[in-house]
C-alpha cells in the first residue's frame, strides 16, 4: 500500500548540502503493508513510536527507513534510530517532518544518514546553515569515552535474521 | 580538581561559537522564538519576569578560585555585581542580555566553564555531594562518576530532546547529602559482599506537582557498568515517557503509570542489549579523570591559635560549632560559609564576597571550593591551624554567619521577585523568617532544623522535603502560604504533610512561632530535633498550634 | 456564565534586553505601564494581540495583562505579579524601579 505523503516537494540534506529526494519516486510502504508480505518493497516509512524488533526479519532486503518526527522537540526519533543501527540495520537511514538545522549534528550522530525537509524549512533555514554543522558531526564525548570508537551493533540479531531461511521467519 | 581536556576545551569554545551563531540567527529570522527557546535553554538561557537570566553549571558544585573571581567578574560587568547560587549546585545571573550572553560564555570557557544543559529537556547538570572527598563517612568519591556523565551526558546525540528535564545526582557516603532519592536517578556508591565498589540505582525520585521517593531500580551494579545502565534508563525514558502533558512528562510519572516492576524490566532488556555492544569506558580517560581528584597532601600543623580562640572567642566558638564537619583528617574540617546572613537573600554573594572566598581558598584551604545545595559555599579542606585566618577573612566580607542548620539557615528559591513561573514571592519571606527567629534570640535554642521555600509548585526550593516546608501559591490574586510538615532529604527521605489551609503573608510569620513554639514546649529535651519531635508525635499537635481556632484541630491539643 | 471582559494591556519582554514591555497605542513598544494602550473590548484586544505576536523579531511572549486607570486616567497593573513586573524584584533596587 504505498504511502504519498513524500512527493517531490522535499528537500534533503547530507553531508555534503542539499539534494533532490532520490527516493520521491520509489514506492513507499507503511509497516502494516510491509508485515502483510508486500514483496521488494524498497523505502519504509515509520512512526517515531514504532517497535523496531518487527522490522529485524526485513533489514536485510529493506534499502531504506524513513523515521517521522512530529515536532522538533519530539526526539523519539532519536532513540528509535540509535535502536535500529544497534539492532544491525545498515541501510539508509531517512529523518523526516520539522527538524531543524541545529539538530543535524544529534541526527547523524544517532545514527541517521539524512534528513529531509520541507521546501519553506530549506528557504529560511538555508544550506550553509546545515553545513555549519558538518565538522562538528565527528566531534562527541560519547565515542571519545569508549575503548574503541565506530558503530556498534548487535551484529548476531541482525545477521540470523538474515540467513536463508531466516528471512520473514514466521 | 578535574582539569579540561583539549576535547572539552575545543568542544566548549565551539558550542559558544554556535550559540552566538543561534542568537544572530534568532535576531535575522531563520530561527522562530519557538525554535530558539530549546536552544538558548540547553545554553542556560531563560527569559524570567524582568530579564533574561543565566544559569551557568558548577559541575557537582566544584570550582575553584580562578573560577570564583571569573564568576565575580562577569557578575560585575555583565550583571548587578552578584550571582545566585542555586539549589542545584549552579549560579544564576539575573540580568544579561541577550547580545552580552555569548561573551559572557566566552568568558565562562576562559576558566573551563559553561552554561551547557543547565536547562531545557535534557540531562541536567550532574550534581553530588557538596562533602566529596572531605567526608568521613565517605566510601568512595563521587566525583569521577559524576564528571564521567558530565561527560557522557553532554550534547548526548540520543538524549536532547527528551520529554522533560532529567537530574542526576551522585553520592558516595551513606549519609544522603546529595538527596538522591529525589532525583530522576540517584546513585549511592556502595560495595557488594565481596567488596566490589558498585552503585544502588535509584529512579523515579522527584519533587515539583507530584513529589515521588525514587524506587530501587537496582540494588547493586557494577561500576563498570554505570554507563550501558544509564542509557537504558534514558532510553526507555525517550521512547515512551509521556509528550502529552508537561506535568506528566518526568520518569516519575512512566515508573508510577507503568508500574515498578515492568519498567524494572524493560530497563533491564534494554541494558542486557547495550551491555554486548558495550566495549567499555577507555582505561587511560578514566584513569586521568580518577587522577584529577586525588587528594591533595594533609599535613599536621599546631593549631594552638585554633584552641585559644575557642576559648577567649565567643563569637569564633559558635561560628566554629555551627559551621565546622568533621574532616576524614585529623586536623582538618569542612568549613561551610553561610550565604544566609540575616536579612540576606538566600544564595545570593556579592562579586567582592566571591573575590574574598576565591582568596581565602587559595590561601588557605587547597584551592578548592564547593556550592552546597543548601545554597551555603564550602571549603572542603581547611586545617585547624589556619582557622582563625579564615574567619577573620570571612568575617570582613559578611560571610561569617554563624547559622548553618539552623531556623535562619533557609533554602528559597527566586519566587516571584525574579521567576516567571512564580505564583508568590519566595525571598522576603526567608528574609522575615530569619530576622524573626534571630531577634528572638531563639535560633541556638530550637537548634538543627530545615525550612525550605518554594515560590510555586514546581518546587525548586525542595519544600517537599523541609523539615518544614513553605509553598507560596496565589488565592484570588492574593499571595498565600502552605505549610508541609515532617519532610526530609537525606537517606531517612520523606515527603512533608500539607498542614491544612494556607496562610496569608502576615499571618505566616505568627503561625510558624505557634508551631516552633509547640516544638520547644514538647520536645523531650534539647537534642530531641524538630523532626524527631515531629516523627515522635505525629502531626496533631502541630496542627493544633497552627489552627488553634479551627476545631477540626483545635479538638487534638496535647 | 462568561465572565466580564476587564480591561487589558498588552505586555511583553524585549527580545534584546529581557525586559518588561507594553504596547502603546500608536504600535510602539514602550517600557512604562502607564503609556501603555488598555483594552476595554474584547475582540479589539485579542486582535492587537495577534498583530503585536507578528512583531516577533522585537519581544518575546506577549500577553494580555489585566489593567486599571488610576486617578490620572493612567493604566495601572492589577495583579501583583504584573504591579512587581512594573517595578522590579522586592529584595534588591533593582529593574525599572532603579532606573526611572
Ligand atoms: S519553585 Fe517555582 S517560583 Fe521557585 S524557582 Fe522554581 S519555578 Fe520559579
Amino acid at each position: 500500500m504505498p504511502v504519498n505523503s513524500c512527493n517531490g516537494d522535499l528537500v534533503i540534506v547530507r553531508d555534503d548540502g542539499f539534494r533532490k529526494d532520490d527516493l520521491a519516486d520509489c514506492e513507499h510502504l507503511t509497516v502494516e503493508a510491509e508485515l502483510q508480505g508486500v514483496e521488494s518493497p524498497v523505502f519504509l516509512e515509520i512512526s517515531n513510536d514504532q517497535d523496531p524488533d518487527i522490522l529485524i526479519p526485513s533489514f536485510c532486503w529493506l534499502s531504506a527507513i524513513s523515521i517521522r518526527f512530529p515536532d522538533f522537540v519530539d526526539g523519539r526519533g532519536f532513540s528509535l534510530a540509535a535502536r535500529l543501527r544497534q539492532l544491525g540495520y545498515t541501510g539508509r537511514l531517512r529523518a523526516t517532518g520539522s527538524l531543524i538545522a541545529d539538530q543535524y549534528r544529534l541526527a547523524r550522530q544517532s545514527g541517521f544518514d539524512e534528513v529531509a525537509i520541507s521546501r519553506r524549512l530549506a528557504a529560511r533555514q538555508t544550506e550553509h546553515q546545515w553545513l555549519a554543522q558538518m565538522d562538528r558531526v565527528a566531534m562527541s564525548y560519547q565515542s571519545r569515552l569508549l575503548k574503541t570508537t565506530g558503530p556498534i551493533t548487535e551484529k548476531p540479531t541482525g545477521l540470523r535474521a538474515c540467513l536463508p531461511g531466516g528471512i520473514r521467519g514466521g | 580538581m578535574y582539569r579540561y581536556s583539549q576535547f572539552d576545551d575545543e568542544f566548549v569554545r565551539t558550542r559558544v561559537a554556535e550559540f552566538r551563531g543561534q542568537v544572530e540567527r534568532r535576531l535575522d529570522g531563520s530561527l522562530s522564538e519557538d525554535e530558539f527557546k530549546p536552544l538558548r535553554l540547553k545554553n542556560g538561557l531563560y527569559l524570567q519576569l524582568h530579564a533574561y537570566m543565566l544559569r551557568v553549571a558548577i559541575p557537582y558544585g566544584t570550582l575553584n578560585s580562578r573560577q570564583m573571581r571569573q564568576l565575580a567578574m562577569i557578575a560585575e560587568r555583565w550583571d548587578k555585581g552578584y550571582g545566585h547560587f542555586t539549589t542545584r549546585q549552579n549560579i544564576q545571573f539575573n540580568w544579561p542580555k541577550l547580545r552580552d550572553v555569548p561573551d559572557i560564555l566566552d568568558a565562562l570557557a576562559d576558566v573551563s566553564m559553561h552554561a551547557i544543559q543547565t536547562s531545557g529537556n535534557c540531562i541536567r547538570n550532574v550534581t553530588a555531594d557538596h562533602f566529596a572527598g572531605a567526608a568521613c563517612d565517605e566510601i568512595e568519591d563521587p566525583r569521577p562518576t559524576a564528571e564521567l556523565l558530565r561527560q557522557w551526558s553532554t550534547d548526548h546525540p540520543e538524549f536532547q530532546y527528551l520529554p522533560r528535564k532529567f537530574k542526576i545526582a551522585v553520592t558516595g557516603s551513606p549519609n544522603d547529602r546529595a538527596v538522591t532519592r529525589a532525583h530522576d536517578i540517584g546513585l549511592r556508591m556502595v560495595r557488594d559482599d565481596f567488596g566490589k565498589p558498585g552503585f544502588e540505582v535509584l529512579i523515579g525520585g522527584g519533587l515539583g506537582r507530584t513529589p515521588m521517593i525514587g524506587m530501587v531500580a537496582r540494588a547493586f551494579l557494577p561500576k563498570d557498568h554505570l554507563l550501558p545502565y544509564i542509557e537504558a534508563i534514558l532510553r526507555v525514558y525517550n521512547l515512551a515517557g509521556r509528550r502529552d502533558n508537561k506535568h506528566k512528562a518526568r520518569i516519575k510519572i512512566l515508573v508510577h503509570e507503568t508500574g515498578r516492576d515492568i519498567i524494572r524490566e524493560r530497563i533491564e532488556a534494554e541494558f542486557k542489549r547495550r551491555l554486548a555492544v558495550f566495549p567499555g569506558i577507555d582505561p587511560q580517560l578514566m584513569e586521568d579523570i580518577d587522577a584529577s581528584f586525588r587528594l591533595p597532601e594533609f599535613i599536621d600543623r599546631p593549631q594552638d591559635e585554633h584552641e585559644g580562640l575557642l576559648s577567649s572567642d565567643p563569637e569564633y566558638r559558635e561560628w566554629a560549632e555551627q559551621n565546622l564537619t568533621d574532616h576524614r583528617q585529623d586536623g582538618y574540617r569542612i568549613v561551610t560559609v553561610s550565604l544566609k546572613a540575616i536579612g540576606a537573600t538566600p544564595g545570593d554573594a556579592t562579586s567582592d564576597q566571591m573575590r574574598a572566598i576565591a582568596a581565602i581558598a587559595e590561601k588557605y584551604a587547597y584551592d578548592e571550593i564547593r556550592v552546597s545545595h543548601e545554597q551555603n559555599i564550602i571549603l572542603p579542606h581547611v586545617p585547624l591551624a589556619s582557622m582563625p585566618g579564615v574567619y577573620a577573612d570571612l568575617k570582613a566580607v559578611g560571610l561569617a554567619a554563624a547559622n548553618i542548620g539552623l531556623i535562619s539557615d533557609i533554602i528559597a528559591c527566586p519566587g516571584m521577585d525574579y521567576c516567571s513561573l512564580a505564583t508568590a514571592r519566595s525571598i522576603p519571606v526567608a528574609q522575615d523568617i530569619a530576622r524573626e527567629f534571630n531577634a528572638l534570640e531563639l535560633e541556638k535554642r530550637i537548634g538543627h532544623i530545615k525550612v525550605k521555600i518554594s515560590g510555586c509548585i514546581n518546587a525548586c526550593g525542595h519544600h517537599h522535603v523541609g523539615h518544614i516546608g513553605i509553598l507560596g501559591l496565589d488565592r484570588a490574586g492574593v499571595e498565600n502560604y502552605q505549610i508541609t510538615l515532617g519532610g526530609d532529604g537525606t537517606e531517612t527521605a520523606a515527603i512533608g504533610r500539607r498542614a491544612g489551609p494556607g496562610f496569608a503573608a502576615d499571618e505566616l510569620l505568627p503561625a510558624l512561632r505557634r508551631l516552633i513554639d509547640r516544638y520547644l514546649e514538647t520536645r523531650l529535651d534539647d537534642r530531641e530535633t524538630f523532626l524527631a519531635c515531629y516523627r515522635r508525635l505525629g502531626e496533631a499537635p502541630f496542627l493544633a498550634a497552627l489552627y488553634p481556632d479551627n476545631p477540626r484541630y483545635a479538638g487534638e491539643q496535647l | 456564565m462568561p465572565r466580564k471582559f476587564t480591561p487589558k494591556v498588552i505586555t511583553s519582554n524585549d527580545l534584546l534586553e529581557g525586559d518588561v514591555i507594553y504596547l502603546a497605542r500608536d504600535g510602539e513598544w514602550v517600557r512604562d505601564i502607564r503609556r501603555a494602550a488598555l483594552y476595554d473590548d474584547e475582540n479589539e484586544a485579542i486582535s492587537a494581540l495577534a498583530c503585536a505576536d507578528s512583531h516577533r523579531h522585537r519581544h518575546v511572549g506577549a500577553y494580555l495583562a489585566d489593567a486599571a486607570l488610576n486617578d490620572e486616567g493612567l493604566p495601572d497593573p492589577v495583579h501583583f505579579r504584573e504591579v512587581f513586573r512594573t517595578r522590579g524584584p522586592t529584595n534588591y533596587f533593582h529593574g525599572k524601579q532603579a532606573d526611572s
